[in-house]
């Protein structure tokens, strides 16, 4: 019983950042926008939200300065493919690569570290506390609303009808007179906020930046954007089985049931079998990736 | 015909210069907010990289393995396909040439055991390109979520094969050694270039330059596989088997891409350590993409980002060498973002009169 409920708050303490990425996953990719990007819009929350932390001392402060790095990458990820109607994936790439640089080199600069950032005011309890020491993290009760909200705001509200539409068939929304580029700009920008949200938790619940302490959980998160099928809550529910394989093998760690490695491929299987069409097929938004000339 | 011609060389360098020049102001920024002098700093990159022959000789091993890398995407971008995946085909094909290495006698003599190793990283390679290429050819899967997807899967299998199955030397993550099939460096025949790591592979990257130009630009199959990626439906009418060349160019690329795993695995250590690819092959993806998806355009950009790559460590006593990367990504976005728009604004430019062209009816 006791090993249950562990299992589920780890659980959900794993989940939340995917939670945070994916959903801002959906949000761009249902409005046409690759989202490749989500590891760098996190790793650049996850630095801001300390950088913040560091000078005010208040983990709150560093909520608003990792939103803040999340909207201006998005901004560039958004100015770079609709504005100069870059290559999507392109632009995913160099912005990736460019956050992990620029961590690493202000990384330097402000803390004169090659590996971590000093350890700065965060949520919870510092140090290993215990289970229930989760919830100490505001952040979760917004991680876990996160998706059932974006699922609101896709299906009910008039924004989300336009990012539909001007992911389905931009044309059409163009002929309604609904801006194909300003919906997709707002998309990618929020986008960035959401997933800067995941890196700011990791950041603050772990009460320091380490050279990319992200790692790859913005591809998971975007696997699960894959998973689910670009659907809000199926994304969300993708994103807790990914975090509970997770969890399981932590609890079972040195029982050798299953290679750690092993056990860190299943996003990433499940995916490929999803994009091969074995467990229905995973069909992306239309308008996915492509140009308008 | 000449304004043709100087419009496609304005294509093609134009977006470069553009990002050559972006890269070097946010260069200096980011070298004004760490105290230096950018001057100074990059004087001592290339000081660093082509002032002395060990300098040289680092930036030609780098460039070696980027040169497969980048022929690899750019094999993949002229067939239409994104391939994201050159890192672990990279690791990959590595990761055979060891292992069929140390499974070769010991006495073999290398004549035989250095093609049998480097068939070998290329079959790792294929393997690793042969999926993707399969959950497009067949199930329609987009390569790109699908290569992404495989690089963690195969790095996973690649450091559990490493770790988990006695392969390594104990607390390493590296094999012992593969005594049968190295690879001479390169100061085996010029002693200036000692300590550095350039081997022998370097002159398999020329020839794979020389090979892939071939192949596209002049064998029937390059211009299927072009003809594929410029306009799919149309080459599917004029009679191509267009998911067989999109699986026939993940393999190919496969291939090429494993087979650079040879310059370190052969090369320069002679054996498999994990994690020897360290983002040579994501950074495929700009060499390709600078080189505008051409063979001979993929060394020199190859040996571009060489340079920076090696210069980051020339200039680490002066700014912290994660300078680099801010400008590798800095070349990449400004590339993306300036090649379309040359295109436009070559297109929005008044056209040479057409009268003046020869009319031939």
């Amino acid at each position: 019983m006791k090993l249950t409920l562990l299992l589920m708050l780890q659980t959900l303490r794993i989940a939340i950042p995917y939670l945070f990425a994916a959903s801002g996953g959906v949000l761009a990719e249902r409005a046409g926008i690759v989202s490749l990007t989500l590891e760098g819009f996190m790793l650049a929350g996850a630095f801001c939200a300390t950088l913040g932390s560091f000078y005010f001392g208040n983990p709150w402060a560093g909520v608003l300065m990792g939103l803040l790095g999340g909207c201006l990458f998005g901004a560039l990820h958004a100015v770079a493919t609709i504005r100069f109607k870059a290559d999507q994936i392109v632009s995913a790439v160099a912005i990736n690569l460019m956050v992990v640089g620029l961590t690493r080199f202000f990384l330097r600069l402000a803390f004169d570290s090659s590996s971590n950032s000093p350890r700065v005011a965060g949520f919870g309890r510092d140090g290993n506390a215990g289970a229930l020491a989760t919830f100490e993290n505001p952040l979760i009760w917004l991680g876990v609303i996160v998706m059932p909200a974006l699922a609101w705001v896709i299906t009910r509200t008039r924004f989300g009808l336009r990012v539909r539409a001007v992911g389905e068939k931009p044309e059409a929304a163009a002929t309604l007179g609904v801006s194909v580029s300003r919906i997709r700009y707002r998309a990618v920008i929020a986008s960035g906020a959401l997933a800067a949200l995941g890196g700011c938790y990791l950041a603050l619940d772990q009460h320091q930046f380490t050279d990319q302490m992200t790692a790859g959980r913005g591809f998971i998160a975007l696997a699960a954007v894959i998973v689910g099928r670009w659907m809000p809550i199926r994304a969300g529910i993708a994103c807790l089985l990914f975090a509970f394989a997770e969890a399981m093998q932590i609890q079972v760690q040195g029982a050798g049931v299953l290679p750690s490695q092993f056990v860190s491929m299943i996003p990433y299987v499940l995916t490929l079998v999803a994009l091969a069409g074995l467990v229905g097929r995973a069909v992306p938004p239309a308008a996915l990736g492509r140009v308008e000339g | 015909m000449r304004a043709a011609t100087s419009a496609a060389i304005e294509d093609g360098v134009l977006p470069t210069l553009t990002a050559l020049l972006v890269a070097l102001v946010a260069g200096d920024l980011l070298i004004l907010s760490y105290g230096q002098a950018p001057g100074e700093v990059w004087r001592l990159m290339m000081s660093g990289t082509w002032g002395n022959a060990y300098g040289i000789g680092q930036v030609l091993y780098k460039a070696t393995t980027l040169v497969f890398t980048g022929l690899s995407v750019a094999i993949g971008l002229r067939a239409g396909l994104f391939n994201i995946g050159a890192e672990s085909q990279l690791a990959a094909g590595g990761f055979c040439a060891a292992a069929l290495g140390l499974l070769l006698p010991t006495g073999m003599t290398p004549w035989l055991a250095i093609p049998m190793c480097l068939l070998a990283a290329m079959l790792g390679g294929a393997l690793v390109g042969f999926i993707p290429g399969v959950l497009r050819a067949r199930f329609g899967a987009h390569e790109v979520i699908a290569t992404i997807m495989l690089n963690f899967v195969v790095l996973a299998l690649l450091n559990w094969a490493i770790s988990a199955t006695g392969l390594a030397v104990p607390e390493t993550l590296h094999t012992p050694p593969v005594a049968s099939s190295s690879i001479p460096r390169l100061a085996a025949f010029f002693p200036v270039f000692h300590g550095s790591a350039a081997n022998g592979t370097i002159l398999l990257a020329l020839m794979a330059v020389t090979v892939s130009a071939w192949l596209l630009f002049r064998s029937r199959f390059g211009y299927e596989l072009r003809a594929t990626g410029l306009q799919p439906l149309a080459a599917e009418s004029a009679g191509i088997r267009v998911p067989r060349i999109w699986m026939m160019a993940m393999v190919l690329g496969g291939a090429v891409a494993g087979l650079g795993g040879s310059n370190f695995v052969l090369g320069y250590k002679n054996y498999f350590e994990d994690g020897f690819n360290g983002g040579a092959g994501f950074l495929g993806i700009a060499v390709a993409l600078v080189g505008r998806n051409n063979p001979f355009g993929v060394l020199l950009a190859a040996l571009f980002f060489a340079t920076l790559s090696q210069g980051g460590l020339a200039i680490h006593a002066l700014v912290p060498k994660q300078m680099v990367e801010v400008l590798e990504g800095i070349v990449i976005l400004a590339v993306a973002v300036s090649v379309p728009e040359v295109r436009r604004l070559l297109r929005a430019r008044p056209a040479p009169s057409a009268t003046t062209l020869p009319v031939t009816v």
